[in-house]
């Protein structure tokens, strides 16, 4: 393999896996409006093509037509560069996650996975960490108050939280010994379900405060006061639109879509099968490729599923219950569970 | 053509012989630029917010150079600490005191009378020290990658009391930290 074609299927799979992840946030937004709607009782979008599958078609339309203000008071260079760092961190972290069965592709090439990096789980959280400056920017550029209460109260939360999510993964990352995404993926494959972390890792606390933290991470209900309606108008992006805030929507839910990504490598088996070898493996080489990236898919969409329900179901939180919850509960629970986890491998 | 049995590539930088040194010595130039670019725009700029995003870029690029120094655990730290939570503290602080623009000034004419031959002293000093010294050690930009386990593995053997000695220091700051706001907490309630 020439540098040259190292090139070329990089940028390959770089497009493929962007133009999946674009869809994927299309059709996430068409999916929580959906089921949203069923929770509250009624229908959702259904009038754009069949059961309405064609809606986030005409809403991307929707938002390159519309008009884009800019307000003359904002600061222009923060505020025009604010939703490209939002969307650009938002869409890159998704580089390291390996999607599908390592031993696929072409002299030795990992065909599912953009960049195999030893360090791929710290890359996430880094790449993560800078996505706080796109809200943060976006509200103080906007020179609005509502934008810069919710930019500070997005940035507050997103630093508390950021410490219990951190925390919640260290439990794994000591079964696994390594950051290495793929190695804990391969490390939880060995019996099924019965050896994913979340079951036979016993790391289910863990779990439970990765699923609170990474719900304030991305600013989703309950944890969504940045974007308070009621008492914010919306937020940091009040000031925005047109395509610009919808660069920040499609953040929001690339952000969701990659917590899911990580949520399913960490805890529930990557693209393992909950079955183990139970059901003897395929030896199609195209179902061989496929099978583990349905299980994937799955797992990702259960874990967006439940972000909608529980944002159908959970009101809003207070800002000082989020705080105490953060820094009172979450964070000591997470350092119970490394502690915890220590001695039981100690004394394994 | 080279038929690698396994393409795995060990980090960020394939390794491939045909990029081992010019890949890395364009990425070190184009990178070592934008540090360097970074910080004098931090200085030059008037507004606090660029100055801080200008930080950023340093920081970031910083993290760049050492991945190709094979520091990759070393990189990934500078973003996630540096980066990621330091500077969101200081332009949450910019962005909360709403600190407008800076007031230029000309300068002292004795600072511009005594700085600026200093400042070219003290290079010319550092430039002939180092220039002149031999067997200051050298680092090189190589395809090897220093792993989290070898990096882990001195740091809690033969590191250990400056790290954790490291760890009392920042207790210390925390603790200082909470003395200050208790005070003033104290203070207020004198007041009433």
């Amino acid at each position: 393999m020439t540098i040259l074609q190292f090139f070329l299927w990089s940028l390959l799979k770089v497009a493929v896996v962007t133009v999946v992840m674009l869809l994927g946030i299309a059709y996430t937004v068409l999916l929580e409006r959906k089921l949203v709607g069923r929770i509250q009782n009624r229908w959702g979008p259904s009038r754009v093509g069949p059961f309405g599958l064609l809606q986030p078609l005409v809403d991307g339309a929707k938002s390159f037509l519309k008009e884009d203000i800019i307000p003359t008071a904002v600061y222009r260079p923060l505020y025009l560069f604010a939703p490209i760092i939002a969307l650009g961190c938002a869409l890159i972290s998704i580089a390291v996650v390996p999607f599908g069965a390592p031993d696929v592709g072409p002299g030795g090439l990992h065909l599912f996975q953009i960049s195999d990096v030893n360090i791929g789980l710290l890359v996430i959280l880094g790449v993560t960490s800078i996505g706080v400056y796109g809200i943060a920017l976006a509200g103080w550029s906007s020179n609005n108050k509502y934008s810069l209460l919710g930019s500070l109260r997005s940035s507050a939360q997103l630093i508390s939280y950021e410490l219990a999510l951190g925390l919640s993964l260290v439990g794994v990352v000591l079964r696994a010994g390594s950051l290495n995404l793929r190695v804990i993926v391969e490390g939880q494959s060995s019996k099924g379900i019965l050896s994913w972390n979340i079951f036979g890792g016993l790391q289910f606390i863990a779990f439970f405060i990765y699923l609170m933290a990474a719900y304030a991470e991305t600013n989703r209900s309950p944890f969504d006061l940045p974007e308070a309606e009621s008492e914010l108008t919306a937020g940091y992006h009040t000031e925005y639109s047109s395509m610009k805030f919808a660069m920040f929507f499609m953040a929001e839910y690339a952000n969701m879509i990659t917590v899911g990504c990580v949520a399913t490598l960490l805890f529930l088996g990557g693209w393992t099968s909950p079955f183990g070898n139970l059901i003897p493996l395929p030896q199609n080489i195209v179902i061989h490729a496929l099978l583990p990236i349905f299980w994937f898919v799955l797992k990702v969409f259960s874990f967006l599923f439940l972000y909608v329900w529980v944002r159908g179901t959970l009101p809003r939180f207070r800002y000082d219950q989020l705080m105490n919850f953060g820094w009172r509960y979450l964070l000591p629970l997470a350092i119970l569970n490394i502690v915890g986890t220590s001695l039981w491998l100690a004394y394994r | 053509m080279l038929h690698e049995p396994s393409l795995s590539l060990p980090g960020f930088a394939p390794a491939l012989p045909v990029c081992d040194g010019t890949m890395h010595l364009i990425l070190f130039v184009l990178f070592a630029g934008l540090c360097l670019a970074g910080a004098i725009n931090l200085l030059l700029q008037s507004h606090p917010i660029n100055s801080a995003l200008s930080l950023i870029v340093v920081m970031t690029s910083l993290a760049v150079l050492y991945l190709l120094l094979g520091a990759e655990f070393l990189a990934a730290a500078q973003v996630i600490v540096y980066a990621g939570a330091i500077m969101v503290l200081f332009t949450f602080v910019v962005m909360l005191l709403n600190a407008g623009r800076e007031e230029r000034t000309l300068g002292s004419r004795v600072a511009r009378a005594v700085g600026f031959p200093a400042v070219v002293t003290i290079l010319g000093v550092l430039a002939t020290v180092i220039l002149r010294a031999q067997g200051l050690g050298s680092a090189s930009l190589h395809d090897g990658i220093t792993s989290t386990e070898e990096l882990s593995a001195v740091l809690f053997t033969k590191l250990l009391l400056p790290f954790e000695v490291t760890s009392v220091l920042i207790l210390i700051a925390i603790l200082g930290a909470v003395a200050l706001a208790r005070h003033g907490d104290g203070e207020r309630m004198d007041g009433k």
